[in-house]
This record gives C-alpha cells, structure tokens and sequence, in this order.
C-alpha cells in the first residue's frame, strides 16, 4: 500500500502530471479558503459584535458560502450603459489571476510548492501590483462617479504603500541572503527564537519590521482601517459599484485570496515557515496555524477600529512607514557588515 | 462646469480646473433616509454641496391645520422618530399652555424621565450611525443593545417602541408600574460604565481622533446665522440649551450641567453628545429619586380642546435641538395655524457653508456629525 502510494506520487511529481496536479491544489485552496474565509468573517464579526453570526444555512451557517455563490451565480452580468465592456469584464480575471500565481512559489512545507524558484520573492512583488491595476481598471471601465473616485484612490494608497513594504521585503533579503522561500524558512529553522520576527541580534528593528509589513498588508489587501477603495459610506462600493454577481463574487474571493497571500508571505518571511515553535515536526500544520492567525487578525482589526481619513493614511506611509522602514534596511546593512567584521 | 481660478491645492499646476456634480442620494449609505446632497466636487474636494430636502415632505403643518389636536397629536411622534418623547411633549406643552390645564407633578416627573429616556436612545442611534459613516460597524450594535433596553422599558408603560403617544393634554395616558421604575434603576446602574467602555474603546480611539479633531469647525457666529440649535450650537461653545434657557416641566428642579465645547469641530459635537447622555442619566436619577405621587391626569380636561383664539409658543430641547410648537387659535376645535420649528432644517442649512473645501470623507463626518433625521427636515 505504502509502495503503490509512493509510486503514484513519484508518477505525479513528473513534469506535465505536476503541473496539473498543483494548478488543481493551488485553485482549490484558494476557493475554499476564499469561500470559508467569508464565513470566518461573518462568524468573528458575529462574536465581535455580540451576535451569532449566520446559523441558518447548515451546521453554525457552514454552508452559508455555497448559498452566497449560488446566489452570485445565479444573478445576471449587467454592463453598465456606456462602460468599456472589455475592460469592465477583464478587471475580476486581472484581479485573481495574480494571486494564483504568486501562491504558486509558497512553500507551505518543505519542498511543499508549485515551483521552486530561487526568485520567488521576486515573483510574488512583480506579480502583485497587476491585482491593484485591475482595480483601477474595474473602477474605471464602470464609468461610475464613484467608481473613478475609489480607482484613483486606490493607485496613490498603493504607490504609498508599495514602497514602505519593498523596503522591508528588500531587508529581508539582505538579512537571508536569498530570495528563495525555501532557504528563508530554511533559516529559520529550530525553535521561534530563530524566527526572524525574533532576530534581534540580526537586527535589533525586527519586530519593527514586522509591524511594517503587517500594515502594509492591511492597505495593500485594501482591508480595514485602510478600506478606501470601497469606503461604503463615502463611495458606496468604490470600485465595485457596477458590479453585480459573479464579477463582483470575483473581487470579493481575490480579497480574500489577496490575505492569504500576504498572511502566507508575512509567515514565511517572519514567523518561519513551517518550522514548529519548538524545533520539532515541523510541518504544513504549523505553516496553516500561523497564517490562520494572522488571518484571523486581520478580521479582527477590521470589526475593531473605524476607517482611516485618505490623507491619514498617506500620511502614514510617508511620514512614518517609509523613514522607519529606510532606517531599518539601512540598520541591517550596518549590522551585516559589523557581524562579518566581527567574524 | 468649469471654474477659471483654482479651488484647492488638489488641482495640479496647469490642468484645467474641472469641477463634477456628485449626486450624494436620495440612497446613499451615508445619509441616512432621503436627504439628496448635490455635490459639485473638485477632485475630492467639496467646491459646493446643495442639499436637495422633500423626498420624505408629508405635510405635517397642515395636517395639523385639519384635525383636531387630539388627532393630530400621534403625527407629533412620526416627525423625529428618534426622539419621539420630546416632540409630543412638546405639542401637549403647546397645547396646555394655551388652554391653561395644569399638569399633576406626578405626570411631569414621569415626562421628564421618559423624555431623557428618549434622549439617551436618540444618542445612541446617533453614535452608532455616526460611527458607521466612519467605518467602524462594531459600535452600532452595542449601542442597539443599550437602546433595546430603553425600547423594552418604554414599550412596557406605553405599548410602542418607537412612535409613543405617551403625553396627554394634561398628563400620561397611564400611571407608571413599578416594573417600569426598578428597570429605569436598573438602566441608570448598567448604562454608566457602558459610558466607560464607550469612551475608553471609541472616544478614545486614534483613528477615530485623527478624523474628528479640528475636522469640520463651525463658529458660534455661523450657527447663530443659520439658527442651528441644540448639540451642534453646544459644540460651538455656546451653552444655549432650552431647559436651561427657557426651562418647561419640571427642569428647572433638577441639577444637571449643559455640557459645551468650543472647539466647534467634529469631536465636540461628539462629545457634547457623549456627555449628554451621562447628564440624561442624572436627570433621571434625580426624577426617579423624588417621584411625587398623586394623579397622572389633570382633572376636567374636556374630551374635545377648544383652544381660547390667540397665538401660544412652547419649546421643547429635543435630541438634535429646540423644538418649537406654535399654535394660532382662532377658537375652533382645529388649529389655525401651527408651526413646527424643527432643528434638522436649520443645523442642515448650515452644511453648505461649513463644508465648502473639506475633503469628501471630512464633509460626510461633519454631515454625521449633525445629527440629521430626515423626516424631520422635510416634515
């Protein structure tokens, strides 16, 4: 049994089988997740709020996403008079497709990835500002008010954004020495004090570092207090104003596929990967428990605090984020150079 | 529209400076009911922001000029329907000023306690809403959760939960039980430290400072011209409240503070507001501390009023402002004439001028921050 089992991974670890194995996994993890996380949400936002939360459709509301995709589905595609169809239909394809292909460099164990390359860090940042364009595209083929006001928003959040989160993306890399995801996690292997949240002595800014890109993340996923794309009660839906059933279904799942990425990225980059806390088993577990944390963080600050001002959140970035990150980068240079002198 | 100077540094060197109209409802998320906002906008910044007010107009007045006063006095619940106590008190008031009926102690005691009761859900409806423009939802639910507690006890002595008709022409329709005074005790202990935690988890909050500190200052001499009343005048620093100006009922008994501001911006409306509430709570502790007792009802109050001809005025402070009843009898069964001052109208018309220059998001928080209910405006 053992033997017929190894056989058939080994015949599906061979080129054109893998492929189609991993696009089946990548795809289906991304659906679930993006389906369940709503349910998640609807849930933490529940119990935030002193409520139950969805019960009705199936045991405590579980199969509450299959009912809200039927619905979706089941509406119908309207394309608002005036609008560029062609654009207005490709924005949702432009959002999600980013996504899945920058999961596709995740190690979520060890060897546990579509493809390992030893760009993908690299991979995962050029990927992922096409996600942000296809907003802006959405916004602006809908030929909505709103819908324009919330896509130029959303590119001057994102260029604030982007830099803050390259900078630490780039002190990461200098720390590890690698751009391979593999080798970071690598690294950090053999209990937390070897996280590279935790590597004071690389970097006495880290957990710093970390603060960085966890909110980065929040502005770049568009999430709570960072929500101006789609700030409800000044733009109504923003960018998604004109989009009815499944298109908007689209950019409601690539939301959600969006905090998977960048909770999955904050794991391996920070909180090692699949390595366990304590330097035993490490595993795909640890890998889902820590970016299942994060996640769940991510809801609750977002059923927490209210919406930030526009220029508040620029503010942030360029004030705070971009010096704070630019010294630590130049920090850890430091350091690297002082530590190798040392040695 | 193109405008040939520039309005804002928004506007990049040598573009040209087109401005847009944005149609901010009848349904938009941010105003609550019907109220239109016609935006010309620059960018995102607010060049002029008209409101468009009769989307929800039912003739309220001349309803009133059709029917006799006791017909008339359920409308006086549906014009705000936030604070539903303080209008009918404020119609009974008119109404017993002009026929000179006066009310048993007992009875204006309990109006005084329903009607701070009443507050106290307006505000909360208010917090939670103005919250919700800010983008934080969490809030609205616990405040709903304080307010069913108020709805329960309401609902209780006068069988609504949201338009009473509570008030006669000389006194209640019924007397106060006991289950009804105990929870009031009840409510006064548990709504305290709720206070507490809203302060320290909302007002607190530095998202929510950042967007309310110095964001949308009104002047005292801008809410004199516009003739704005109640917590948005208070947050201007100017301490005109009618129970302390004019006290009617039994105000005048009570020892509690008109809590004033006078920054002028968001977060003294805000917490002018806030405070408000914690007063509300001492006033009815105070009133359920020396209930008198007695009747409830003002003897030989005819069946049909036959108001004495003359032209009578009674002001109420109702949740968002003064609320003013003028009566003109010409000594029939039906009024002459009879006149809603309602504060929507007047703290709304100010909006134009406050928010000319502020960015979309500060222009909706200064909006939130009046405190509107549509019906009220447009009556």
């Amino acid at each position: 049994m053992n033997a017929l089992l190894a056989k058939t991974i080994t015949f599906l670890d061979t080129e054109p089988y893998r492929l189609v194995v991993w696009v089946l996994i990548i795809v289906t993890f991304v659906a679930i997740n993006a389906a369940y996380l709503v349910w998640v949400e609807r849930k933490g936002a529940g119990r935030f709020q002193r409520r139950p939360g969805p019960t009705e459709v199936g045991p405590a509301g579980l199969l509450q996403p299959v009912a809200d995709g039927l619905k979706l589905m089941a509406k119908q595609l309207i394309v608002p008079a005036g609008a560029d169809t062609m654009l207005f239909r490709a924005a949702p394809l432009l959002v999600m497709a980013p996504v899945l292909m920058s999961l596709a460099v995740i190690p979520f164990g060890r060897g546990l990835a579509a493809l390992n390359l030893n760009v993908g860090l690299l991979i995962v940042f050029a990927l992922g500002p096409i996600n942000l364009m296809a907003i802006m595209l959405g916004g602006w083929a809908s030929r909505n008010k709103y819908a324009v006001m919330s896509a130029a928003r959303v590119v001057s959040q994102n260029v604030a954004y982007e830099i803050p989160m390259l900078l630490v993306v780039t002190t990461m890399a200098m720390v590890s020495g690698t751009l391979d995801l593999n080798q970071i996690v690598e690294q950090q292997s053999g209990g937390f004090w070897h996280w590279n949240l935790f590597r004071v002595w690389v970097n006495p800014l880290m957990p710093v570092t970390f603060l960085i890109f966890y909110i980065c993340m929040l502005a770049e996923t568009n999430r709570a207090p960072f929500d101006m794309a789609e700030a409800e009660s000044e733009l109504v839906a923003g960018a998604y104003t004109e989009y009815g059933g499944m298109g908007f279904g689209v950019f409601f799942m690539a939301e959600y596929a969006n905090i998977v990425l960048g909770c999955s990225l904050a794991t391996v980059l920070f909180l090692g990967g699949w390595q366990s806390p304590f330097g035993l088993m490490p595993g795909v577990v640890w890998f889902l428990i820590k970016m299942y944390f994060l996640i769940f963080s991510v809801v609750w600050i977002r059923w927490t605090f209210p919406r930030t001002q526009f220029y508040g959140l620029l503010n942030l970035s360029w004030k705070i984020l971009i010096p704070v990150s630019l010294f630590t980068l130049i920090l850890s240079a430091a350091m690297i150079k002082i530590l190798r002198a040392l040695s | 529209m193109i405008v040939s100077e520039p309005i804002s540094p928004s506007v990049a060197g040598n573009a040209p400076h087109e401005t847009f109209i944005l149609n901010l409802g009848p349904q938009h998320p941010a105003t609550h009911g019907v109220l239109r906002v016609k935006m010309t906008m620059d960018g995102e910044y607010v060049v002029r922001a008209e409101p468009v007010c009769g989307y929800i107009h039912r003739m309220q007045e001349k309803m009133g000029e059709n029917r006799t006063y006791a017909q008339y006095l359920p409308n006086t619940s549906r014009i705000d329907y936030l604070s539903a106590m303080n209008y009918t008190h404020g119609f009974v008031g008119a109404v017993e000023r002009a026929a000179r009926i006066q009310v048993p102690p007992r009875a204006e005691y309990i109006r005084v306690i329903t009607s701070e009761l009443g507050r106290i859900s307006s505000h909360l409806v208010w917090w939670g809403a103005f919250l919700l423009d800010l983008g934080g939802f969490t809030p609205l639910l616990y405040a709903f959760d304080d307010r069913e507690k108020i709805l329960d006890l309401l609902e209780g002595i006068t069988g609504a939960r949201l338009t009473y008709c509570y008030y006669r022409f000389g006194g209640l329709y019924n007397d106060v039980d006991e289950t009804f005074l105990k929870g009031a005790r009840q409510f006064v202990a548990q709504m305290r430290p709720r206070l507490k935690m809203y302060r320290a988890l909302v007002t607190e909050n530095i998202i929510l400072r950042k967007r309310l500190i110095g964001i949308g200052p009104i002047s005292a001499e801008l809410c004199r011209r516009y003739g704005a009343t109640g917590p948005v005048i208070r947050g201007s620093g100017v301490p005109y409240d009618v129970r302390k100006a004019e006290p009617y009922s039994v105000y005048r008994e009570f020892d509690f503070d008109i809590p004033t501001f006078p920054e002028g911006d968001s977060m003294a409306r805000y917490l002018v507001r806030m405070e408000e509430m914690a007063q509300s709570l001492r006033i009815i502790e105070q009133a359920l501390d020396h209930l008198p007792g007695g009747p409830v009802m003002a003897e030989k109050v005819p069946r049909v009023l036959k108001l004495p001809a003359g032209d009578y005025c009674y002001a109420v402070e109702a949740a968002r402002g003064r609320f003013m009843v003028r009566l003109v009898s010409d000594n029939k069964e039906i009024a002459y004439r009879l006149k809603l001052r309602t504060p929507c109208l007047s703290n709304l018309s100010l909006f134009e001028e406050a928010s000319r220059g502020m960015l979309l998001a500060d222009a909706l928080a200064l909006l939130g921050s009046l405190d509107l209910v549509i019906p009220d405006i447009d009556r």
